[in-house]
């Protein structure tokens, strides 16, 4: 062991313990989140709740789950999510694909393209109305009145994700490309037999993203769905907060109406609670932004 | 002038290289028509809910007329950007022009430099169990929902139902001294004076630990051997820090600084949208929340779209330029670009 200097230590010892308080502070709401849901009413009113849970009561998560409508958001959600990801990381890797190649003519031109989106953007007033229009054109060429199809296709494209998807394809040496070619291979299994397995790192960290902006997607949602049966999570979370706000308190329940809140909040994270620990290695690998250089 | 002089052998071939390449383009790209064919989806995506919505932009040149088409309408030139910059609009338009870049100056100033000293806190910890405890906590609130994070501001400082009681950080920050006891039963959230610090500490407490992933990355590269030789010199941990740690990954730092400026005026309108409320506006109203009032995007058609769509034009013209402006200076200053 290397013996450290004075300031060494000192700064190692404020690294410890800084740390450990913003980890508590990211972790606090949370906590309080869980133990607001799950405690009783009168407790929860004399404000004994601070941390931990007091008169444990399960009443407000099940209210909540014994909501129809709840689990109809839900899965709306998981419906957007799931075909707007592979939608939008299907198209973003096969563009990435030819983007990082040299030979393709017009490379910087395309380039360009995405890159001005980064920019310029057109404002809330133009893409309602381009959304609008796209909704009529779906509606009488392709019948489809679901809402949740124009998101699914028609948002979160992002081109900050095209463009960290063609630098992990630019990093995969041309040797390789070069060995694969003579072996006869075609162009798409190229993409599929080479590229995509040497960059899993990049593409799970640009699917990740994809995943998370349309599970956590609200306004457009909100702006655009017509239906609301065919709203998004966020969207009937927003709205059910709206509608408790103004609600007078019940005093025959065992739960605060907040609790109601907080069980809703609950259940609208676990899904990423779950499945975020799996994903977490890859970040540090996957996002290169060395260079969103046309 | 060039034909006077005969050009250097290199130039001329240079001359003849793109010659041939532009001579075969077309017989280039069909031998490659693969390629042309993975890229046009992407394209046309952009294309589509991208490049077309610029077209109703011309909205802001014209008479306001929803009966017709926007190319139909009568134009009326900038009588829309006079109305708002000095007209009977300006009043409003300034205020949230203000708004907008007071929020983002403050997230940038604060927001900024923390994930950087998050970022060298964390390569102090020698632990990489605990290393990873700490990540993933901090790494949570960033996958979070802006929905789930303005329910929780709105119940932890303000109090949710009928304000029977002020939420629970309310009711610390009033024990603490840091509020008065009527504002923690007032609601934060219905106090103009609190929200640009509710906005930009919520936002450094959702993106602090994630951002700091990029940096914690350039300075896990650094070689152990640079430390060593500082220490032999006999530096302290803070000479260190600027002597070693910071040159290594100041190419980082500046790309993420343009990345920032050029989001500077396109704050996310959706955390204003569900933080703000009738109270707030004076501090709380940003360019892109006044777009969505003056249009009633909300009743379902935009009614009011050319004064709409010209705010949102100066929104953007304003950003694109700071951009721009960034990315300019950063090159004449340490050849770093980003585009």
């Amino acid at each position: 062991m290397k013996r450290l200097d004075a300031s060494e230590v000192i700064f190692r010892a404020f690294a410890y313990t800084l740390l450990t308080i913003f980890a508590l502070f990211c972790l606090y709401p949370f906590v309080y989140a869980i133990s607001a849901a799950i405690s009783g009413r009168v407790a929860y009113y004399s404000g004994d709740v601070v941390l931990f849970p007091v008169d444990v009561q399960f009443d407000a998560f099940r209210e909540i789950v014994l909501t129809k409508r709840f689990w109809i958001s839900y899965a709306n959600t998981l419906h957007v999510t799931f075909y707007g990801t592979i939608w939008a990381l299907g198209t973003s890797v096969l563009g990435a694909y030819a983007l990082s190649k040299k030979r393709l003519v017009f490379r910087r031109g395309f380039n360009f393209f995405l890159v001005f989106t980064l920019w310029f953007n057109a404002g809330l007033v133009p893409q309602f109305l381009n959304y609008r229009a796209t909704q009529n054109i779906f509606e009488s060429f392709f019948n489809i009145t679901d809402d949740k199809w124009l998101v699914v296709f028609a948002m979160g494209m992002a081109a900050f994700n095209v463009i960290l998807l063609r630098n992990a394809f630019e990093a995969v040496p041309y040797e390789i490309e070069e060995a694969a070619v003579v072996d006869g291979a075609t162009e798409f299994q190229l993409l599929t037999r080479v590229y995509i397995p040497m960059s899993k790192a990049a593409i799970a960290t640009v699917g990740l993203f994809f995943g998370i902006s349309r599970w956590n997607g609200y306004f457009w949602a909100r702006t655009m769905i017509r239906n609301r049966n065919e709203w998004p999570l966020q969207v009937y979370i927003r709205d059910t907060l709206e509608a408790i706000m103004q609600r007078e308190i019940p005093v025959d329940t065992t739960y605060a109406q907040n609790s109601l809140i907080y069980a809703m909040i609950v259940c609208a994270i676990i899904p990423i609670i779950i499945i975020y620990p799996y994903i977490q290695k890859y970040f540090a690998k996957g996002v290169n932004v060395g260079g969103v250089k046309e | 002038m060039g034909g006077l002089v005969p050009k250097p052998a290199e130039l001329r071939l240079r001359d003849d290289l793109e010659k041939y390449y532009w001579r075969n383009v077309w017989r280039r790209m069909l031998k490659d028509w693969r390629l042309y064919l993975m890229i046009l989806p992407l394209l046309l995506i952009f294309l589509f809910w991208r490049y077309f919505p610029l077209y109703e932009l011309i909205a802001a040149f014209k008479l306001d007329d929803p009966t017709r088409t926007v190319l139909n309408r009568d134009f009326v030139g900038f009588q829309h950007f006079n109305s708002l910059m000095f007209g009977v609009d300006a009043a409003g338009f300034w205020q949230a022009f203000r708004n907008t870049f007071l929020l983002s100056f403050y997230g940038l100033l604060f927001g900024f430099p923390i994930p950087i000293i998050i970022a060298l806190f964390f390569s102090e910890i020698r632990s990489n169990g605990y290393r990873s405890v700490l990540q993933v906590a901090t790494y949570l609130p960033r996958f979070v929902s802006t929905v789930v994070i303005t329910t929780l501001c709105q119940m932890l400082l303000s109090g949710g139902s009928s304000f029977a009681e002020p939420g629970i950080l309310a009711q610390v920050f009033a024990r603490l001294g840091m509020i008065p006891e009527d504002a923690a039963y007032t609601g934060m959230l219905y106090l103009p004076q609190y929200f640009r610090a509710i906005f930009n500490v919520s936002g450094i407490w959702e993106t602090a630990g994630y951002s700091s992933i990029i940096y914690f990355a350039a300075i896990i590269g650094i070689s152990p051997s640079s430390y060593e030789a500082a220490r032999i010199d006999g530096a302290s941990k803070m000479a260190q820090i600027r002597h070693v740690v910071l040159p290594s990954i100041l190419s980082t730092i500046t790309i993420m600084l343009i990345l920032n400026i050029g989001t500077l005026l396109t704050i996310g309108y959706e955390k204003v949208l569900l933080l703000y409320n009738s109270y707030t506006y004076s501090t709380a109203n940003v360019v892109s929340t006044y777009v969505f009032q003056r249009a009633g995007i909300q009743a379902g058609a935009a009614t009011n779209q050319s004064l709409a769509s010209a705010a949102d034009m100066i929104n953007a013209v304003t950003s694109m330029l700071l951009v721009i402006g960034a990315n300019m200076i950063s090159r004449r200053a340490s050849d770093t670009s980003l585009y």
